[in-house]
């Protein structure tokens, strides 16, 4: 169960009061009727789908029924932050500190254990059998 | 002035009106009555409701102005009057709900929607739709610790406080107007549903029914 701080109600509430709404910050094409297939194709059906730092709309759908963001760790599950409508994440996946010490690296050349280090050459490499 | 169209939901005739819960309090025999009762549970029927929608500045000078009383502006606050009766909770930071003595509720809108002249805001009339439950006694809060998340010790709730939380499987409003008082705000569909699940949670207290 996560517990959220709802930044319109300034408390904490259990998880059964909300609704996760999918990705945040959307942005509809400036001017849909000239832009081509692939953005708006982007913009309707297609969602990022991050190892690490997320950034999700949620809704406080039993309190005060407020829609909001939270920036959420989708490997360890921990709430970094959670802010309101309009407003711009101050923690995301670029910030240095939370890149290393989250384990938020997207998986490449093999490495998928949470916590590995990806500069280990070791660790990257296939054993031999 | 405002133009909208306002009708008032309780003529005064002779058509019955029946609370929420009539039909489960009928379909009782007799209603529970424990000798030395830990819980108490009556409903208060026929209040009138209003949500109240808007900027919290225009609001408050209006409901200054028409109730005599300050809007609360602090998240989760309920504020009554000197007789207790008539009480304003913030349910958001545009939405209030005002809870006045059955037969008001059409004059206070109409008074309101004049103060409020042009500005933008709404005001609902939801007296129909939910119903005030009052859950009294020793072991009230025990009750409720079973069937809420929420946390209500008195540290977390002191009295002047409400929420809309998850009750059981359904959406209450918990006010807490005084010391030893609790008052659920419930939807009318939801009454019967919330009325035995009170019922069955206080049974091992001793619970009387009051009407």
């Amino acid at each position: 169960m996560f517990y959220i701080f709802c930044p319109y109600c300034k408390e904490h509430r259990e998880e059964e009061e909300f609704h996760p709404r999918g990705q945040a910050h959307l942005m509809r094409p400036a001017d849909p009727d000239n832009c081509d297939d692939e953005e708006w194709g982007d913009y309707l059906f297609f969602r990022d789908n991050p190892r690490g730092i997320h950034h999700e709309m949620w809704v406080h759908s039993v309190g005060c029924r407020k829609f909001f963001n939270i920036t959420r760790n989708t490997v360890t599950y921990e709430i970094l932050e959670t802010y309101p409508m309009g407003e711009q994440p101050t923690i995301t996946a670029d910030d240095p500190s939370v890149r290393h010490e989250q384990g938020v690296q997207t998986a490449d050349g093999g490495w998928q254990t949470v916590g590995a280090q990806p500069e280990s050459q070791a660790l990257n490499e296939e054993a031999s059998s | 002035m405002s133009d909208v169209k306002e009708f008032e939901t309780r003529p005064a005739d002779t058509s019955r009106a029946e609370s929420p819960l009539t039909w489960s309090l009928h379909e009782q025999k007799s209603l529970p009555h424990a000798s030395n009762p830990g819980i108490i549970l009556s409903e208060k029927p026929f209040l009138g409701h209003l949500v109240v929608r808007g900027g919290a500045i225009v609001l408050d000078e209006a409901v200054r102005e028409v109730m005599d009383m300050a809007l609360p502006a602090k998240p989760h606050a309920l504020v009554s009057d000197d007789s207790g009766e008539r009480t304003i909770q913030w349910l958001s930071p545009d939405e209030w709900l005002i809870i006045v003595p059955g037969g008001e509720e059409f004059a206070l809108e109409q008074k309101l929607r004049q103060s409020l002249g042009q500005s933008h805001f709404s005001i609902v009339n939801v007296s129909g739709g939910q119903t005030v439950l009052s859950l009294k006694g020793k072991w009230a809060r025990e009750v409720l610790m079973k069937s809420i998340s929420y946390d209500v010790h008195p540290q977390a709730f002191p009295v002047g406080k409400g929420v809309s939380t998850v009750f059981a499987k359904a959406t209450v409003i918990l006010r807490r107007a005084e010391e030893d008082g609790w008052e659920l705000v419930i939807r009318r569909s939801f009454a019967d549903y919330c009325y035995r699940w009170l019922l069955d949670a206080s049974s091992e207290y001793g619970v009387s029914v009051t009407r």
